[in-house]
C-alpha cells in the first residue's frame, strides 16, 4: 500500500460532500466577473472616461491600496482594477476554508481517525483535499476566463486575467495546505491561513502605495512588497496590460512548496496532534467566568481583540491617507466629481470619511453574525443543550449573547472611528476633535449592525437549521448591495434591501433620527420574533 | 411520590414517530435503569424531561412540574450528564466544571476536588485535549459535586474503562444513599444490574418492560448444564423446560424458576456428575426486546439461546 492509496475515493468523497460549496464557487466566480465586466463597460464606455480612471486611479494611494496598481487604459484593465479585490479575495478564502474543511476538521472530529483505520494511505487525505482544491480553482479559472471574453474582452487578456485570480486561490490552497498542519484545530488552522491573506493584502498594498507611477501617469510599477503577496502576484501578472505569464508560476511553485511541507509535516507528527503545543489551564474558574455573560465574554475575547486592532490599523491609515486625497482631489476635479457623486455631500473629505466608516460597518457585520452563529455552533456540538439543562433558561441565555455581539460591535465601531479621525486629524490638525466627531459618526452606523444581529437571532430562533448560512447570504447580499449596487445600477428598491442604505453617510451628511430610530425598531422586531421562536423550538433542532 | 411521571408520550420529529406512547415512572430515592437499544428514545425521552424538547402528547411530570413551563425551576433540583459530552474547548477541564455548577445554581468545593481525585482527572488541562472517557469525567464530576434532589445521567460511562465504571458505581451509592434519586439510562447490563432497584426496558419509543430486577427475573430462565451418569432421558417432558441440547455427553437445558425443584429432583435419578446452572440475567431479558424478529414473541415463551459458556454471565454455581 503506497503513501497515495485510496486518494481517489476520498476525492470523489470530498466532491460529494461540497458538490453545493463547489457549484456555488465555480460557477459564481465567472457570474460575478461577467456581471462587473458589463457594469464597467456601461460606466467607462470610451477610451476618454477610462484615461481618467486609469490617472485617477493610479495617483491616488488609497485606490492602489485597495485597488492594486492599474495597468492599462484597456477596459479589461478597470474591470480587473475594480473586480481585483472581492474576486482574489474570494479565491484566497474558499480555497482556505476548503483544504482545512476536508483536512484538519476531519482529523479534530475523528473522521480522518476512522477513514485512516481502513485501507488508505498517509498522504491519501490531504492529497485528496488539495487536489480536489485546485482542480476548482483551474475550472473557475476556464469559466471565468471565458465569461470574460464573451463580456467582449480580449482573449488573451481574460484568460491572464482569470489565470490571476487562479493563481491566488492556488497559492493559498499551499499555504492552507501547512497552515492545517501546524495547528491542532481547524478554527487556528483558519485563522492562521485567514492571517496569512491580510499579510499578503497588507504587503501588496503597500507594495503598491509604495510603487512609481510612470511617466503618462496612466500605470503604477509597484514597489518590492507586492512581490512578496500572493495577492500581489496577481496583479503583477498585468492582465490586459502587457501580459507577464511567467509571473503565474509563482503561485504554483507556492504551492508545490506548499504541498511539499505539508507532506515533510505530516509524515513527522501524530494524526489529531500539531506543531502548536496546547497550553494548560487554570484548575479552579475565577469568579468572573461564572455567569453566562462572564462565559461569553471568556469566548469572543480573543476574536473581538483580533478585530478591534484590525479596524484600528486600518482605521488610523485611511484617516492619514485622507490628507492625501485632499491633494489628489485638488489636481484631479474628475475624480472629485465621481467621489461626491459617491459619497454625497458638499465637502469631498467627508465623503471619504464616511465612505471609510461605512465600509467599517460593513466588516463589523462580519463580525455580529460569527458572534451570534455561535450559538448556532453549541446547538450542534450539544453544549447548548447541556447549558439549558442547568437553571439558565433560554430568553437569558440568548438574550445574553445578543448583549455580548452587540456590545463588541459597538466597541469595534468606535474604535474604528476614532482612530480613523485620530489619524486624520494628526495629517490636518485637531487630532482630538476629528477623533470625537468620527467617532460619532461611526456610532451613527451602530443601528445597521443592531438588524445583522436581528437577523442572524431570527433566522437562529425561526430556521436553526438554515441559519449559519442563511446569515452569511444576508450579510454577503448586504455588502454586494452597498459595494457594487451603485456599479451595477440596481434599482432603489433592491438596495432598500440592506440596513446599510438607510444609515445616514455621516459625515458627509447629517444624522437625521428617523432612519435611526426605524432600523432600530426593525431590529427589535427581530429580536424579539428571534427570541419568541427559540423559546418555542425544540433545542437541539 | 413519584419524582419522574410520564405517561403515554408521544414526540414526534418529522414523519418520525420517535416516542410512541412512552411511560415511566421514577419512585423518589430510587435508582432506575433507563434501558434500549440505540435509537430507541432514550435520549429523546431525557431531553422532554429536560424541557429541552417539547411533547406533542401525553403527560410529563418531574417534581409534579411541567418540564416545559418551569424549566428553570426545576433545573436547580436536578443535574444532567449527556451521553455525547461537548465542552468549551479553550476552558481548562477544571473552568468547565466550575461554570456547569455555578450555572446549576452552586457547587460542593471539598467534594469536587474529592471526585476529582478519585476520577484522576487533571482539571488544567484544555478541554480540547480531554479524550471521551475525560470529557464525560467532567460532567460527571460537575454533576456529583452538585447537591440536587435527581440526577439524570444518560449512557454516562460509555467512555469510561472499568476502573473508572468501578468509582462511578460507588457514587451513584453514595448518591443513593443520600437520599437522592437517579435514572441511569445505560446499555451496559452489568452496571444497571449493580445500581438499579428498578428497570424500564423501552423499544421503538414505547415502555416494554418495567418492574424490579426480581419481578423481571421471573420473566426468564436458568439456564443448566448438566453431566449425570446415566443419560437423563425425559427431560423435556418436564413442566418448565425448554430447548433442551445434547453435547459432548453433557445436557444443556432452560428452566423456568417455578420449576427448578422439579428438574432436581428427576436429574437426582441419573447420578449427577457436575451442575453448572447460571442465574437468568437482565442480559437475556434485554434481548428478549432487541432483536425485530423476537419482537412479536411474548414473554414466557421460548427465549433466544444464549451459549452457556458465554463470558458475560454471572459465575454459576458448580
Amino acid at each position: 500500500m503506497s503513501a497515495f492509496t485510496g486518494t481517489g475515493r476520498l476525492a470523489r468523497l470530498v466532491l460529494r460532500r461540497d458538490r453545493v460549496r463547489l457549484t456555488m464557487w465555480v460557477l459564481g466566480t465567472p457570474l460575478l466577473g461577467y456581471a462587473l465586466a458589463g457594469s464597467v463597460k456601461e460606466f467607462y464606455p470610451d477610451e476618454a472616461a477610462r484615461v481618467g480612471y486609469a490617472s485617477t486611479s493610479a495617483s491616488s494611494l488609497v485606490a492602489r491600496a485597495f485597488n492594486g496598481p492599474v495597468v492599462g487604459t484597456d477596459l479589461g484593465a478597470v474591470v480587473v482594477a475594480e473586480a481585483y479585490l472581492t474576486l482574489a479575495l474570494l479565491a484566497a478564502l474558499l480555497s482556505t476554508f476548503a483544504v482545512v474543511r476536508h483536512t484538519r476538521q476531519n482529523e479534530e472530529t475523528g473522521r480522518a481517525e476512522l477513514l485512516g483505520a481502513s485501507v488508505v494511505g498517509r498522504y491519501a487525505l490531504l492529497t485528496a483535499a488539495l487536489l480536489v482544491v485546485v482542480a476548482a480553482n483551474v475550472a473557475a479559472t476556464a469559466l471565468l476566463a471565458a465569461a470574460l471574453v464573451g463580456a467582449g474582452l480580449p482573449t488573451a487578456g481574460s484568460f491572464a486575467a482569470a489565470a490571476a485570480f487562479g493563481g491566488v486561490g492556488v497559492a493559498f490552497t499551499g499555504i492552507a495546505a501547512v497552515s492545517a498542519q501546524l495547528s491542532v484545530t481547524s478554527r487556528g488552522a483558519n485563522a492562521l491561513a485567514a492571517a496569512a491573506v491580510g499579510i499578503a493584502f497588507l504587503l501588496r498594498a503597500a507594495g503598491d502605495v509604495l510603487g512609481e507611477q510612470t511617466d503618462d501617469g496612466l500605470r503604477v510599477v509597484s514597489a518590492w512588497p507586492s512581490w512578496l503577496s500572493p495577492l500581489g502576484w496577481g496583479n503583477q501578472v498585468r492582465a490586459f496590460g502587457g501580459e507577464r505569464w511567467w509571473v503565474l508560476a509563482l503561485p504554483v511553485a507556492l504551492l508545490v512548496v506548499g504541498v511539499v511541507s505539508a507532506y515533510f509535516l505530516a509524515e513527522r507528527r501524530d494524526i489529531g496532534a500539531g506543531l502548536v503545543a496546547p497550553r494548560r489551564g487554570p484548575a479552579r474558574a475565577v469568579p468572573g467566568l461564572l455567569s453566562p455573560a462572564g462565559l461569553a465574554w471568556r469566548l469572543q475575547r480573543g476574536a473581538l481583540l483580533g478585530w478591534a486592532v484590525g479596524v484600528a490599523v486600518l482605521g488610523f491609515s485611511m484617516g492619514i491617507a485622507g490628507d492625501e486625497f485632499n491633494a489628489m482631489i485638488e489636481e484631479n476635479p474628475a475624480a472629485a466629481e465621481a467621489i461626491s457623486a459617491m459619497g454625497g455631500g458638499a465637502k469631498l473629505i467627508d465623503a471619504y470619511l464616511a465612505a471609510m466608516l461605512g465600509l467599517f460597518a460593513l466588516a463589523i457585520g462580519a463580525y455580529v453574525v460569527q458572534a451570534l452563529l455561535r450559538a448556532r455552533g453549541d446547538e450542534t456540538d450539544g453544549l447548548l443543550e447541556t447549558v439549558l439543562a442547568t437553571a439558565v433558561g433560554r430568553t437569558r441565555w440568548l438574550g445574553t449573547q445578543v448583549v455580548a455581539a452587540t456590545l463588541g460591535a459597538l466597541a469595534l465601531v468606535l474604535v474604528g472611528g476614532l482612530t480613523t479621525g485620530l489619524g486624520y486629524g494628526l495629517v490636518a490638525g485637531d487630532p482630538l476633535g476629528q477623533a470625537v466627531e468620527l467617532g460619532g459618526a461611526a456610532l451613527v452606523r451602530l443601528p445597521a449592525l443592531l438588524v445583522v444581529a436581528g437577523v442572524v437571532t431570527a433566522l437562529f430562533g425561526l430556521l436553526p437549521r438554515w441559519s449559519v448560512a442563511l446569515s452569511w447570504a444576508a450579510l454577503i447580499v448586504f455588502l454586494l448591495l452597498g459595494q457594487l449596487g451603485a456599479v451595477l445600477d440596481l434599482p432603489q428598491a433592491a438596495l432598500n434591501l440592506s440596513p446599510y442604505t438607510h444609515v445616514p453617510s455621516a459625515p458627509a451628511v447629517e444624522a437625521a433620527a428617523l432612519p435611526l430610530v426605524v432600523l432600530t425598531a426593525v431590529a427589535a422586531a427581530l429580536l424579539a420574533a428571534g427570541m419568541a421562536g427559540f423559546r418555542r423550538r425544540d433545542v437541539p433542532s | 411520590m413519584s419524582v419522574i411521571s410520564i405517561d403515554d408520550l408521544v414526540k414526534t420529529f418529522g414523519s418520525v414517530r420517535a416516542l410512541d406512547g412512552l411511560d415511566l415512572k421514577v419512585g423518589a430515592g430510587e435508582v432506575h435503569g433507563f434501558l434500549g437499544p440505540n435509537g430507541s428514545g432514550k435520549s429523546t425521552t431525557i431531553r422532554v424531561l429536560l424541557g429541552l424538547l417539547r411533547r406533542d402528547a401525553g403527560d410529563v411530570r418531574v417534581f409534579d412540574a411541567d418540564p416545559w413551563r418551569d424549566a428553570v425551576a426545576l433545573h436547580r433540583r436536578l443535574a444532567y450528564v449527556p451521553g455525547d459530552v461537548n465542552l468549551w474547548p479553550n476552558l481548562s477541564g477544571g473552568e468547565a466544571i466550575d461554570l456547569f455548577g455555578q450555572l446549576r445554581g452552586g457547587l460542593d468545593r471539598r467534594r469536587r476536588d474529592d471526585l476529582l481525585e478519585r476520577f484522576a482527572l487533571d482539571p488544567t488541562r484544555k478541554c480540547r485535549t480531554y479524550s471521551k472517557g475525560n470529557r464525560q469525567k467532567v460532567a460527571i464530576v460537575a454533576a456529583f459535586a452538585s447537591d440536587v434532589e435527581l440526577y439524570v445521567l444518560d449512557e454516562p460511562t460509555s467512555g469510561l474503562d472499568p476502573l473508572m465504571e468501578a468509582v462511578f458505581q460507588d457514587e451513584v451509592r453514595q448518591l443513593k444513599r443520600d437520599g437522592a434519586t437517579v435514572l441511569l439510562s445505560s446499555h451496559v447490563l452489568a452496571e444497571v444490574e449493580a445500581l438499579c432497584d428498578r428497570v424500564s426496558i423501552i423499544r421503538e419509543g414505547r415502555t416494554v418492560e418495567s418492574g424490579t430486577l426480581t419481578e423481571l427475573r421471573h420473566l426468564t430462565r436458568t439456564a443448566v448444564t448438566v453431566e449425570t451418569a446415566r443419560p437423563a432421558t425425559g427431560l423435556a417432558a418436564l413442566p418448565g423446560v425448554h430447548d433442551v441440547r445434547e453435547v459432548d455427553g453433557r445436557t444443556h437445558l432452560e428452566v423456568e424458576p417455578a420449576h427448578l425443584d422439579e428438574l432436581l429432583g428427576h436429574l437426582v435419578g441419573f447420578g449427577v456428575r457436575a451442575l453448572t446452572s447460571a442465574p437468568p440475567t437482565l442480559e437475556e431479558l434485554f434481548l428478549r426486546h432487541y432483536g425485530d424478529e423476537r419482537a412479536a414473541v411474548p414473554v414466557g415463551a421460548p427465549a433466544p439461546t444464549a451459549d452457556p459458556t458465554d463470558d458475560e454471565r454471572p459465575a454459576g454455581a458448580r
